[in-house]
This record gives C-alpha cells, structure tokens and sequence, in this order.
C-alpha cells in the first residue's frame, strides 16, 4: 500500500527536488548579497552565483547563457515575450490600427491568450489557430494564416492539459524563412524532453522554475542573440537588471534553484523520460481495458511521457475526483474553481461537452512509483464503476439510446 | 471544495438508486412517473421515478440515477427519502431551499437543489399525465 495522498498533479506543480533547497539555502542568510552590489565581496558572490545558474539553464536550452533572463515564473515571461516582441516590431505607433499580425492558437495557456487579447485591444491583429482534433498544430496550419504583416507566432512546446507537442522546429524553421519572431511557452517541455534553441529554430522561450522540481516565483526567458538578434521592449522598468528587460533586484536563492534543478533534469532527462513513459503507458492501457467508453485525448505519439488527459463516458469528473479523494489529480472540467465551464482545451480539439465534463489529467513525476500508478488504476477504476452504476446516461448508452439525440433542457 | 458531511454521507451511501424497468418498460407502467431533467453538457443529469399506490395517491417507492457532483447525488438521493410516504400533492410541496438546508449546500451548488425540485416535479407530472390527473401540475412545474 504506498502512502497516501498519492500526488499526480506534476503539470501543476512539482516539489522542490531536495538538491535544489540545499543549494538554495546558503543565499538566504550568508550569502544574502545582491548582485547589483559592484563593489564588495557580497555583490560579487551574489553575481556568481547567478551567472552560474544562468550558464546551467542555457545548458538546458542549448543556448548561450547570455540570451537567459530570469524572470518571476513562465507567465511573466510570456508577457514579455508576446507584448514586447508585438511592440518592438509593430508595423505602425501606439494608438493606431493595423499594427500587425500575431498567430497563436486557441488551446495555448491562458497566460498567453490573454497577452495575445491585449495586443488585439491595442491595434493589433490576432488569429487564433483552431487545433485539429489530436492538438497537434504542425507547420502547414501556421502557414496558411501566415499574412505579409505577420510579426509574431506564439506556440506552446507541449500543452498543459492533454500533453500534446506541437511541431515547433518545423514551424521554427518556417518562421525564420519568413523572418517572422517564434516564441514557444515550453512550461511544460523545458526540463523534460531534449531542448536545443538552435535546432529547433526558436526565438523566444519561456518556462517556469516549479514545474521541474524548481522552487515557485522563478522563471526564465530565453531570447535569441544572433541569426537574428531579438529585440524586446521591456514591460517592468527600473534599475536595469537583465540587460534591461527586466528591472527589478534578481531573485538570488530562486535563481540559484532554477539553475540547480535545470541540472538535475539535464543529467537525469534520458532514463527519467523512459521510466515516465512507461508508466503512462500502463496507466492508460490498464484504464482502458478494464472500461469501456473511455477515451486518451489527444494525439496517440506525439505526446509528453510523463502527461495524459483521459475522457471517461457518463460519468461526471467532480464526483470522479470525490471518489478518488486519495489522489490528486486535475479534472477537466473546471467545476472545482465554481465556473461551471468544461475545459476550453478539450473543447477546442472538438471533444463533446459530455465527455469533457468528465475528464481527468494524470501528469507522473520524479518520485511516482509503479506501487502508486497501480494504487491509482485500481481507485479510479472501482470510482467510474460506482458512478456509472448510479448514472441514467451509462443506463441509456446501455439500452441503446444515443444521449446526443435527447431533447436535454438545459438549466 | 470541502463537502458538507452529509454531502459526503450521502455520496458514499447514496439511498434508493435504481430504477423500476427500462425506459420502455417504465413509459408503459401507470403506477410510475418518470422524471428526467438536466443536461449532459452542464454536467448534471437527473433521474428520478415514483411508483405510486393508484388508490391512495402514495409514493409508496423511489429510485435515482443521476450523473452529477456529489451536490447533485446527495440531492437527488434525498429526494428520494422525502418522497417515499408522502402522496403525490404532499411531494410537490417539497422545496429546493429545504434540500439546500438540509445538505448545508453552499451558494455555488444551489442549482443541484433546484434541479432535484425540478426532477421530483417531473416525476410527479408524468404521474399525473398518465393517470388523467389534470394538467395543474404540469402548468406549476413549467411556471419553474
């Protein structure tokens, strides 16, 4: 019996790998320096120990450690990156129309639509890709809403709730062919599949500290240097820290922590991968066996190893959570924040509103174990039993009503 | 969010879930009304039969399915209690608002209530339809 509660939540947050706080935790008290301080041995300690975690996530990243910004978290970074490439290379002034074209897609996080909705309010044109129905957008759907004014393209890596890949280095590739800016939000991609910025042709990248056993409030963006240079108008102002976009004391011990756990992920990317792949693959296979009327979201490969975002038919996902009070987990619908709303996301890729209302992400990490995945099998599928057994639409399916076909009243 | 016991009491042992046939058999049976409300795209559906004494009015049975939060389960399977005993007329006098207190629902579960008045209503119209009992019932619950 493994310990409970058993935690599978890794794509909301991750705990700090206890290597990352022991490096951490000099740089709250000895080592407290800021590294603006030029001039004595606090600052200079401060410094280095920031340059060296800058060299460590530009390891990571396949970039050159002078194009990382440190930064509060991926939101903050994609911020920056969105607003301050549009107005960097805005094809006319603040205040006017027409200032160019931005590409994104509906299922992006919302910390890049929301940016990308501003950039509409402020004169600029927005399209936001509908995704096919595995979530995959490839190469060939970013060009065909390519326009002459297109300035900017803002793809995620992977995406958050059903762990598809997005073709970035094709789409990379196009966008440098166009001399269009590409920005990625690898939140989810960064520290847990092979990264090489040059490679893959990306411009911009965002990701976040906590989401690869880092500690939260750190983040970092990467902005290309050469083959071409990217510009960026900064958002937050002041002191001029990060080469000036983005002011404001550097967080010493989160950015000591980022950089240890880029490290970490660094050495341990290849055999961590395949254990997490693995056990995704029995979760899935065990869950999809053992019950019918159950569906993986999501393309079939191109998918993060350690992330999948199962539909379950006639059963509704709070009372699925209920019954697995024992595990965390993300539903997919968003009962729980008291919105009512299924998911955006798997609405986006075409899934209907019954089956979104009950799905569950289960996103494995660094210290899950095959005694847990088991544990979980079991629970969840003893809790989708119980709820169909109490379910008038397991029933309808049963007799061989099509519950499509109902006139519902809705409320 | 935190269930209120009962909620959870409820939800764990729910009463009364089932059914008394098929949907076809029970389109067919006089002495049961047929409930069935809600909507699988706002993530609630509720079922909710009574099978009825013809000579003395009484819900002398009730049975639930219901695809929904716990909110919605612990209300529906307290319908079912509160109509068992009770004749028909006595059972539209039930309230979203007792339900409410009962389960300690909070404010963002109020529709689980309102729709399990809704379902026994339902049931007891289709009851009535198919009994000849007048459509005063039916002109009350669509007035909801």
């Amino acid at each position: 019996m493994p310990k409970l509660p058993i935690y599978m939540d890794h794509a909301a947050t991750t705990p700090c790998d206890p290597r990352v706080v022991e490096a951490m935790l000099p740089y709250f008290t000895e080592r407290f320096g800021n590294p603006g301080s030029r001039n004595h041995s606090f600052g200079w300690e401060a410094e280095e120990a920031v340059e060296r975690a800058r060299e460590q996530v530009a390891s990571l990243l396949g970039a050159d450690r002078k194009e990382i910004i440190f930064t509060s978290g991926a939101t903050e970074s994609n911020n920056l990156a969105i607003k301050g490439a549009a107005s960097m290379y805005a094809k006319a002034p603040a205040g006017s129309d027409k200032r160019g074209h931005v590409i994104t897609c509906r299922i992006e996080h919302k910390a890049v639509l929301d940016p990308c909705k501003r950039l509409q309010k402020e004169g600029f044109d927005v399209t936001f890709l509908d995704p096919p129905r595995d979530g995959v957008i490839t190469r060939e759907m970013v060009e065909a809403a390519l326009r002459d004014d297109t300035i900017l393209v803002s793809l995620m890596w992977a995406n958050n709730e059903i762990g598809t890949i997005n073709e970035v280095p094709a789409i990379g590739a196009l966008c440098h062919e166009r001399e269009i800016v590409f920005h990625t939000d690898a939140t989810q991609w960064a520290g847990k599949m092979p990264t090489d910025v040059e490679r893959d042709g990306v411009d911009l990248l965002s990701m976040s500290g906590h989401k690869i056993y880092g500690p939260k409030g750190v983040g970092a963006l990467y902005v290309r240097r050469r083959r071409p240079r990217i510009r960026l108008t900064a958002i937050q102002e002041g002191g001029g820290q990060e080469r000036g976009f983005r002011s404001g004391t550097l967080n010493v011990p989160g950015i000591v922590g980022l950089g240890a756990a880029a490290e970490i992920c660094r050495a341990e990317m290849d055999s961590e991968r395949e254990r997490l792949l693995r056990m995704r693959q029995r979760l899935e296979k065990a869950i999809t066996t053992r019950l019918d009327v159950v569906q993986v979201n999501g393309h079939a490969e191109k998918r993060l190893p350690h992330l999948t975002n199962i539909s379950f038919g006639f059963v509704e996902g709070e009372s699925l959570m209920m019954a697995c009070k024992d595990v965390a987990m993300s539903s997919g619908s968003a009962c729980t924040s008291a919105s009512l709303e299924p998911s955006y996301v798997l609405k986006g890729l075409g899934v209907g509103d019954d089956l979104a209302h009950s799905s569950l992400r289960f996103s494995l990490g660094r210290w899950t174990t095959d005694e847990e995945v088991d544990y979980v099998i079991d629970n969840v599928v003893r809790a989708v039993e119980k709820l169909r057994l109490l379910s008038p639409l397991y029933d309808m399916h049963q007799e061989g009503i099509d519950i499509t076909k109902i006139e519902w009243q809705a409320h | 969010m935190a269930y209120s016991s009962k909620v959870i009491e409820h939800y764990e042992n729910p009463r009364n879930v089932g059914s008394f046939g098929t949907t076809g058999e029970v389109k067919q049976r006089k002495d049961v009304g047929v409930g069935l409300v809600g909507a699988p795209e706002c993530g609630d559906v509720m079922q909710l039969q009574i099978r009825v004494n013809p000579d003395t009015g009484v819900i002398e049975d009730a049975r639930f399915k219901c695809f929904g939060c716990g909110s919605a389960i612990a209300s529906s399977s307290l319908a079912t209690e509160w109509l068992k005993g009770r004749t028909v007329d006595e059972g539209l006098t039930i309230k979203n608002t007792q339900i409410v207190e009962e389960l300690s629902l909070p404010p963002v579960k109020i529709h689980c209530s309102v729709l399990a008045e809704d379902a026994i209503r339902a049931a007891i119209e289709d009851y009535k339809q198919k009994n000849g009992l007048g459509a005063e019932a039916a002109s009350d619950a669509r007035a909801h």
